[in-house]
């Protein structure tokens, strides 16, 4: 079984699941009860907040657990739209942002802001002289992706934070879902001050991530409630899951710690190995994440390649799981003003450290099998 | 000296069965069910199947079921939700003075974007009053929020009967059945409901997922936007393995045939007679006609902050309120609306919650345990 498809989700490590399974076993007391069970869960839940605030170095009280990306995405957008409206109305993005970021903006549309949606270079990355055009006195936040889960280009965010760094009531938040534990992303000299993470993309766990908010960022909270977390995301905490999420972070960091070069190396040879097939377009640009490559077989229909690939146990995927119940077509290739025939017949292959040298050999042979025999009967 | 787990209202442990059920979807259905892959296809299966036999457990159709991250989640869709899809036919919100905070800081928040939000009272035993309901009620009521069982009380509420009464009106009716589900079955079509709330943590099934049920037709907005999961009302890669557990705990609970409900009672029922011959105190409530896992009571002549800590020192492990409120060590709201902010029971009453965590002979040692603190701190 060859699985290819991490940008959707990861299969979580063994550590995970024993962080998961033992926090939930001993330490079931709720956080915020005050007796011995509940100090002791609110005891680990600090010592996880001071963990993943110095893997992301940044402070303990600066990060918020979450159920996951989507809502730290929704959570830093509208908590940053609605706590500072007062000051304007204009937020700034991207047209190849997650749903999540690109939905929580048209809700925002709907309620009166006006969002710039900023289109992207030919290689797929927005140009920073576009961000500086679109800023006005009222934009009170800039988001941006770090890297995109469809193409796997990565955004300038150091230069758009330096553009941003002197321009206090504007805010700067990052999507690093796919970023996180791949690419380094330095939160404090890039001048983000906000950023989404995702444990499911990290061979953590569904239902956990977490957001970095900048101290003296207001959030308008989008759950009212016991008031958990400063007030900013109230619910019961789901300790369990954010100790492995913790765990995760941690895993991946010390993997590209010690493996730094082990993504690159697995894209290269696809990369060299896929351009040997003809009917093989790349759509990636060189130079961008390590762990995504998209590439596209003009006039074979992505899911009949998909599935016999599948046939033989090979998982990649067509585009963001996130909206493969959509269209045909993949609007983050038609951003980048690619044919349609290349919109409409684009696969993604996405590594992760698991992944071999082996593994990308025998799905280039494979797939090299299935492209002859669909000519055959495409006649 | 082991510690007694009496907070079962704030969270229970998660069973066995449960933890099992979960490594396994963990290691082996790791898939995005949104993928169209194998991995994608077989998670979909197991999130359909667990959606079917919840659905299935209160009597709802899978189509009426929107997993969530927990019970403040699904408080807070209800509420925002139906109020923001609703607000042509009416502003007029009712719900009660002892809510849960999801509800109550959600109601707030409406109050702040223009709704109108009553807040009923209730009586010394800490229900809501049917007439009072019905003085209330208006013709421009879009939703009524009242939770099945209280928190802090164990309060049964008459949610059949207001149910009958919003019958032939426009009002939605929302449930937050957090404390209720588990312990005896719910038929939703039997209740009269039109939406409510569950979270899994409380009936020993994993944090951080929960699902609202929705009637069909109910209208309501999303507070989360992205890819297209939960019919377009909850964005976010699916919680599989903590939805599946969730499953698995109301699975162990129907099989066995609801019998949690008679031993909580029991376990109850030897507290409180064990403490009744031991220490002196009232009950907060009806004890006869509350929930069996809930006992809240009230010591004369003591302090809530003391009894805890040393409660807590003593091997007791209770709570003063919810524990969304507890760290702060305010009155409690539902005492404060049962008695008036002035009454001295609002100052010195502790709940005491039973579940899994517990056996028999743990009753009659944290009996003894409450009493000899008790007997502490009232001696002259």
């Amino acid at each position: 079984m060859i699985y290819f498809d991490n940008s959707a989700t990861t299969k979580p490590s063994q550590e995970v699941l024993d962080s998961f399974l033992t926090v939930s076993e001993t330490y079931y007391g709720n956080a915020s009860s005050a007796h011995q069970f509940g100090l002791d869960a609110d005891k680990l839940l600090r010592k996880s907040h001071q963990q993943a605030g110095q893997i992301m170095n940044v402070e303990p009280t600066e990060i918020i657990f979450t159920s996951g990306g989507t809502e730290g995405n929704n959570l830093a957008i509208k908590g940053v739209a609605l706590a500072y409206q007062k000051r304007g109305k204009h937020i700034i993005t991207t047209t190849i942002e997650h749903p999540s970021v690109l939905s929580a903006c048209q809700a925002l549309e709907e309620l009166g802001f006006n969002v710039t949606y900023l289109p992207v270079n030919q290689s797929g990355v927005v140009e920073v002289e576009s961000v500086k055009e679109a800023l006005q006195a009222d934009t009170i936040l800039v988001s941006i992706m770090h890297v995109n889960n469809e193409l796997g280009t990565i955004q300038p965010i150091k230069e758009i934070g330096e553009l941003l760094k002197n321009r206090p009531t504007t805010y700067f938040h990052v999507d690093d879902i796919q970023g996180f534990g791949k690419i380094s992303l330095d939160l404090k000299r890039s001048y983000v001050d906000l950023c989404s993470i995702s444990g499911h993309k990290i061979h953590g766990l569904k239902g956990t991530g977490l957001l970095y908010v900048k101290e003296g960022i207001r959030l308008f909270p989008l759950f009212h409630g016991g008031g958990q977390q400063t007030d900013k995301r109230s619910g019961t905490e789901n300790l369990a899951g954010i100790v492995s999420l913790v765990r995760a972070m941690r895993l991946i960091t010390e993997q590209k710690l010690h493996h730094p070069e082990y993504l690159d190396h697995l894209n290269q040879q696809l990369r060299q190995r896929l351009q040997e097939i003809p009917e093989v377009v790349i759509n990636t640009p060189e130079g961008q994440a390590p762990h995504i490559l998209n590439f596209s077989i003009p006039a074979y229909k992505p899911e009949v390649v998909l599935h016999a690939l599948e046939e033989n146990h090979i998982f990649v995927s067509t585009k963001s799981a996130c909206s493969s119940k959509r269209t045909d077509e993949s609007a983050v290739l038609r951003a980048i003003q690619l044919p349609r025939e290349r919109t409409t017949s684009a696969l993604r292959v996405s590594f992760s450290f698991q992944n071999t040298d082996g593994e990308i050999e025998l799905f280039v042979r494979v797939l090299k099998r299935i492209i002859k025999e669909l000519s055959k009967v495409m006649g | 000296m082991d510690t007694i787990y009496l907070d079962h209202a704030a969270t229970t442990p998660i069973h066995p069965e449960v933890i099992k059920t979960m490594s396994e979807v963990m290691e082996e259905s790791f898939g995005n069910p949104s993928s169209i892959h194998g991995f994608g296809r077989h998670a979909r299966a197991l999130l359909d199947e667990s959606r079917r036999y919840l659905a299935r457990s209160i009597g709802a159709d899978e189509k009426e079921v929107y997993f969530t991250s927990g019970g403040t989640e699904a408080d807070n869709i209800a509420l925002i939700g139906v109020a923001q899809a609703n607000k042509n036919k009416g502003k007029h919100i009712i719900t009660t003075q002892i809510e849960h905070h999801g509800i109550l800081h959600a109601a707030e928040h409406l109050e702040a974007i223009g709704f109108e939000v009553t807040y009923l009272p209730v009586d010394a035993y800490g229900q809501v009053d049917i007439e009072m309901f019905k003085k209330h009620l208006r013709e421009d009521t879009i939703l009524v929020s009242i939770m099945m069982i209280n928190n802090e009380t164990g309060a049964i509420q008459p949610i059949k009967q207001i149910a009958t009464l919003l019958e032939s009106h426009q009002a939605y009716f929302h449930t937050d059945a957090v404390q209720a589900y588990g312990l005896k079955p719910i038929n939703v079509t039997d209740l009269g409901v039109d939406l409510m709330s569950i979270t899994a943590h409380k009936f020993n099934g994993p944090k951080g997922v929960g699902f609202l049920y929705a009637k069909q037709g109910v209208k309501f907005t999303a507070l989360s936007h992205g890819g297209a999961q939960e019919r377009l009302k909850r964005a976010g890669t699916e919680n599989l393995p903590a939805i599946v557990g969730m499953k698995r705990a109301i699975e162990v609970i129907e099989e066995n045939n609801y019998l949690n409900f008679e031993r909580y009672k029991q376990y109850n029922e030897q507290f409180y007679t064990q403490l009744k011959a031991a220490c002196e105190f009232v009950v907060n409530g009806q004890y006869d006609n509350q929930s069996p896992t809930i006992l809240n009571v009230s010591f004369p002549n003591t302090n809530v902050e003391s009894l805890l800590m040393n409660l807590d020192l003593e091997g007791v492990a209770a709570s003063s309120g919810s524990a969304c409120t507890a760290g702060s060590l305010q009155s409690s709201h539902v005492l404060v609306a049962m008695y008036g902010a002035d009454d001295p029971r609002t100052q010195n009453s502790i709940r005491f919650s039973f579940g899994l965590a517990n056996n028999q002979d743990q009753m009659i040692e944290a009996a003894t345990r409450v009493a000899r603190v008790v007997n502490r701190l009232t001696k002259k």
